[in-house]
């Protein structure tokens, strides 16, 4: 993660305020900050969005083509996921500097997704055992304000919402199967999204932990856990990170109120995509230009 | 491409627009908070981001520091989804590369260098969406950038690219023009005083037309020039009547 350089008193001021459930912008353990999220920002791509969690900035695209499936799961499509931190972020990203931070978020993302109740990849089949919809999610991190998970995983959440698949019809002739991939812009296929994860991540400060860590409170903690929650609290993914160590007890702990949190973000997530989309073509997209 | 004209009788091209025609440009300054000066350009279809982190020490080798000029240190890069196939690497190959070298010679040109010793100016561009002048809106971003960031420049630096079609020469370019086989130039002038920092051509031009198309690119770098200019004066007046500057 990007570092601020904290001194040790301001350390104690944080873990003061974690401790009376004051953080230093007065949220509460269990608070997110403003968070502001727009989809269909890129025209070129199946579906996109923008995610924008205080200062982190997150820009997600989903292309969709047709390719080959898994040979251990042939009636399933496939779901790969690829992350780039930008440079824009911070000049530490030049090159090839953001990968380790990149691969790190890629994971758990296929990880949290990996899960076969909460993403159904037989949506995404097109002829079993040979063709199938591989949808390629591409992350872009363009700024950094701590808390990169939760919000990456909104981002992907709201772009495979708004993701929408041209439909095909196959037709056999003389056993030769043909694809055709519909033209129309109307006629296409969205994926189901109700059951997908998002990734909470509780960082340990002090005795007690909170949720949406700012720089300077993940600068604060010495072990977090990352975790994906869907809507109805299921856990797909857990990871624990960092150098120091939990009690299994604060385990458990940080596990319900994961849980707790990851319910209401999947709930607020899904109800701020419905008026989203009832909005429909009426609302002029302005990405950057806000 | 049998059926696609480029330029029809009636001189409109495939978006609708006149051969002295720009695309439309929207442009913001200050997106980010982290980089000392950032800005997003939209020409048409193409939308490009620009981060200027500097003057600071050089980071990396110190042998790398110029005793009396600033380093100027570039980088391009294009997301995966920018393009209609998908890349897959957004920096790193040989075009990237080179587009990295231009933005650096264009920039170093524009730059007061001097000013600035022994220190290092980071560009870095991240094209969002792809649809022809992505080395022009690069430009044009960085410039707004730059601005923002408050470095020192001799002059904007202005870009802009255009072609010759049906005995036409047409401005700013789009994929499907680019793409067409057409030749194609690419010009960075500083607006104020006509000096062109970067030229480039692509393809194949008679030299009995060079003059004309070469004009064509540079007159399109004074238009997008007077766009920018109002922007960066509208962005001015909008935060020193927020901050309570004295107008």
């Amino acid at each position: 993660m990007v570092d601020v350089q904290l001194s040790d008193a301001e350390k104690v001021f944080i873990l003061h305020g974690v401790q009376d459930n004051c953080r230093e912008d007065g949220r509460g353990c269990e608070d997110y900050r403003h968070l502001e999220m727009e989809t269909n920002v890129m025209s070129n791509t199946n579906g996109s969005a923008r995610v924008r969690l205080a200062n982190t900035d997150i820009l997600v695209g989903v292309k969709a083509e047709l390719g080959v499936p898994n040979p251990e799961k042939l009636d399933k499509g496939r779901l790969e996921f690829f992350v780039d931190c930008s440079a824009n972020a911070t000049p530490e990203f030049e090159g090839r500097g953001g990968e380790d931070l990149a691969t790190e978020i890629s994971n758990m993302l296929y990880r949290a997704y990996d899960c076969p109740n909460c993403f159904n990849l037989k949506q995404l089949c097109v002829i079993p055992k040979s063709q199938c919809w591989i949808l390629y999610v591409d992350v872009l991190l363009l700024e950094c304000g701590g808390n990169l998970f939760d919000a990456t995983s909104l981002a992907v959440k709201a772009a495979l919402f708004n993701t929408s698949i041209p439909k095909v019809t196959v037709t056999r002739d003389e056993g030769l199967e043909e694809l055709e991939i519909s033209d129309d812009p109307y006629d296409v296929q969205r994926l189901d999204m109700k059951a997908s994860p998002c990734i909470v991540t509780l960082n340990k400060v002090g005795h007690s932990h909170v949720v949406d860590a700012s720089q300077k409170e993940e600068c604060c903690t010495l072990a977090r856990v990352i975790m994906g929650v869907t809507e109805k609290g299921t856990i797909t993914a857990l990871k624990k990170e960092g150098s120091g160590s939990l009690d299994p007890t604060s385990i458990e702990d940080m596990m319900e109120t994961g849980r707790r949190v990851g319910e209401s973000l999947n709930k607020c997530l899904m109800k701020a995509l419905g008026e989203e989309e009832r909005h429909g073509t009426k609302k002029k997209s302005l990405g950057f230009l806000r | 491409m049998a059926g696609l004209e480029l330029l029809s009788d009636q001189g409109f091209r495939i978006d609708g627009r006149r051969p002295h025609e720009l695309r439309k440009i929207q442009c913001r300054l200050g997106v980010f908070n982290q980089a000392d000066g950032s800005a997003y350009i939209e020409q048409g279809n193409t939308k490009v981001l620009a981060a200027v982190y500097g003057p600071h020490e050089i980071r990396g080798s110190k042998s790398k520091a110029l005793h009396d000029k600033v380093l100027v240190n570039c980088q391009f890069s294009m997301a995966t989804f920018s393009t209609g196939e998908r890349k897959r690497r957004p920096r790193g190959d040989r075009k990237s590369q080179e587009m990295t070298m231009h933005l650096q010679q264009t920039f170093d040109a524009a730059i007061q260098t001097t000013l600035y010793p022994r220190s290092q100016i980071d560009i870095f561009v991240e094209v969002l969406q792809s649809d022809g002048g992505n080395y022009c809106a690069s430009v044009n971003a960085s410039t707004l950038a730059l601005i923002d960031a408050g470095i020192a420049l001799r002059d904007y630096v202005c870009a802009c690219s255009s072609s010759f079609i049906n005995d036409t020469p047409i401005t700013d370019i789009n994929y499907l023009e680019e793409s067409s086989g057409s030749p194609e130039i690419i010009a960075a002038t500083l607006p104020k005083s006509e000096q062109i920092v970067f030229l480039l051509m692509n393809g194949r031009l008679h030299e009995d037309n060079l003059s004309r198309v070469t004009d064509m690119a540079v007159k399109g770098c004074k238009d997008i020039h007077d766009i920018l200019d109002q922007v960066v004066r509208d962005h001015v007046s909008e935060v020193s009547t927020v901050h309570g500057w004295e107008n």
